[in-house]
């Protein structure tokens, strides 16, 4: 397409009042939508009126008509050829632009402004849509009941808020067994039950005594405890099975169940960090197994695998 | 007499219309822009397979208005985007209908995508010199299919937390980035109310704004380099090769005489 250029002709209509009692007149007919039909009225017909006048003003005062763009060329007086070369100041050539460094400098100057600016604009924007996801919360305690709701070898499908100021979405579950004691301290097995394949919740493969099941509220949140005698867990999305150890006995996790830490205060059991699980050997309270910072589903905590992996995962991810 | 009258009137009411026209069009080029997109020159022989692009368009406009008119009742927060859908689904009226739209066009989008994508494929369009053009369709189809991923969250109910999970943990295990991806998916350790937001947001505005960008690129060379005839025509699929002139410009500001877009 062409452009307009060169048609030198002015279009500026004439001086005209008109346009300000049309301006006054739509001020009028808003202050009346506000104030009242009356006045609506009014502004309404100051507007029609001054609207008429003014365009019988632009039509009869022989204001010309905007050309087609493509009678511009035609049009005596205009530019020859000026919509093939742009802009009809004369561009540059190269000598000219090495014969003007401050021109080259003018130039590097707005891009290096630009990217300054860009940056202080962007880095922070970024900073706060990515850094807020690897700060670490504060490890929450979780209160899950006092020892006696935990019998000697019985599994309990314990559920809990893990970050109370979320709610419910936080709720998570354990399989716990109480072990007895071990060298006169309660030993307990705490299993996640987030499969260490892709993370779906592993299911107890046994009984759930959903009749037996108690709850309880601690502080603002209540706790969640089912019997259940498994033989072993198993994830419904992929197939993956553990042993009740955690051990994988099938399907595609690489490591075994992530489990808790947990402490004891007042003869109750509070839940602490989650931690992943290398080698299980053993079982029960003799189990001895090797403690990993909490991985992602599907990474290699040691051996082999955990050195091929060409990026380890940072230590709670 | 008569008819000469009603010619004149004509030109007259003609010329009523193409003032404001010719005064958009002096200022703007709009309407010489829309002619020239619309009535650009096709080969003869194109076939139904051609408008599979137009389609895909349609079928992305239709995710857009449906998409807004939902987010008007969506509430992206864990206690009450399932209530929220529920909503929209069982009690506003109409709202069945808009969420089906925007839940199987969704499918129709990416199914459509495909096909688009299989038949510049079949009829080798994706050669010279419209390879960009099919690095830039790879990139909505990629966007397209993060669009379904983000969207899939946003009912919040157990299929679309777990699948969620299951989705987030498998960039988990990418190499180098997959770990550090994890975390900023979730906006967290864990998947929580701002995995929600997060999704929500990217959703909403992010993709589609890449994806807007991207298909006016898309377009925007499919308008420069023209539609290419299919594999059984006897017209020329492509433009012959030429030697790329040297750089019409140096630096951005200066221009060297002749250069320029022309």
């Amino acid at each position: 397409m062409s452009t307009p250029e060169g048609n030198e002709q002015p279009h500026v209509p004439p001086p005209s009042l008109w346009p300000v009692g049309f301006a006054v007149g739509i001020a009028i007919l808003l202050t009346g939508l506000v104030v009242g039909p009356a006045i609506a009225v009014l502004g309404a017909v100051l507007t029609a009126a001054f609207g008429f006048l003014w365009v019988r003003d632009l039509r009869t005062e022989g204001t010309p008509l905007p050309q087609p763009p493509d009678d511009v060329e035609t049009q005596p007086g205009a530019a020859p050829a000026a919509a093939d070369t742009g802009p009809a100041l004369p561009l540059a050539t190269e000598e000219e632009v090495e014969r003007f460094p401050r021109s080259r400098f003018l130039e590097g100057a707005t891009l290096g402004l630009g990217a300054a600016i860009g940056g202080l604009v962007t880095v922070p924007a970024l900073g706060f849509a990515l850094g807020p996801a690897f700060a670490r919360d504060d490890p929450h305690e979780a209160d899950v009941g006092p020892l006696e709701a935990f019998p000697q070898g019985e599994w309990r499908i314990t559920t809990f808020l893990s970050d109370p100021e979320q709610g419910e979405v936080s709720r998570r579950t354990a399989y716990v067994r109480y072990n007895g004691l071990r060298e006169g301290l309660p030993s307990f097995t705490i299993l996640s039950s987030s499969c260490v394949h892709l993370g779906c919740p592993v299911q107890p493969n046994g009984p759930i005594v959903e009749d037996e099941a108690e709850e309880e509220e601690v502080g603002d949140t209540v706790v969640r405890r089912i019997p259940t005698t498994p033989a072993g867990f198993g994830c419904p999305c992929h197939g993956g099975a553990y042993d009740v150890e955690g051990r994988r006995t099938a399907g595609p996790p690489v490591r075994p169940l992530d489990r808790y830490a947990y402490s004891i205060r007042n003869g109750r059991l509070l839940l602490r960090e989650a931690f992943s699980v290398g080698e299980v050997d053993n079982a029960g309270a003799d189990a001895v197994l090797t403690r990993y910072p909490r991985s992602i589903p599907g990474v290699h905590v040691d051996g082999i695998s955990r050195i091929l992996y060409p990026l380890p995962a940072p230590p709670g991810f | 007499m008569a008819t000469a009258r009603k010619s004149a009137r004509r030109r007259q009411i003609e010329q009523a219309i193409a003032y404001p026209l010719d005064w958009l069009e002096y200022r703007s080029g709009l309407i010489g822009g829309v002619k020239y997109f619309l009535f650009r020159k096709v080969p003869g022989d194109i076939s139904w397979a051609h408008t599979l692009g137009s389609a895909t368009l349609t079928a992305f406009i239709v995710q857009l208005i449906t998409g807004v008119i939902l987010a008007m009742y969506y509430s992206p927060h864990p206690d009450t985007a399932y209530a929220s859908i529920q909503h929209i689904t069982n009690e506003l009226t109409l709202g069945w209908l808009v969420r089906g739209m925007h839940r199987w066009g969704a499918s129709v989008f990416i199914i459509l995508m495909f096909f688009h994508m299989a038949r510049v494929f079949i009829f080798g369009a994706y050669k010279y010199p419209r390879e960009l053009n099919w690095i830039v369709g790879v990139l909505l189809l990629v966007l397209g299919m993060m669009m379904g991923f983000t969207g899939y969250l946003l009912p919040w109910d157990q299929t679309a937390y777990w699948a969620t999970v299951v989705g987030v943990n498998l960039q988990g295990t990418g190499p180098f980035l997959g770990p550090f991806l994890v975390p900023v998916l979730q906006g967290g350790p864990d998947i929580g109310a701002e995995t929600l937001t997060r999704f929500y947001a990217l959703h909403m505005l992010l993709l589609p704004g890449a994806i807007i960008g991207l298909i006016t690129l898309h377009l925007w060379m499919v308008i420069r380099l023209g539609v290419s005839s299919p594999p059984w025509s006897s017209e020329a699929a492509g433009a012959d090769r030429v030697e790329e002139e040297a750089p019409a410009r140096r630096g951005l500001v200066r221009g060297r005489r002749g250069g320029g877009d022309a």
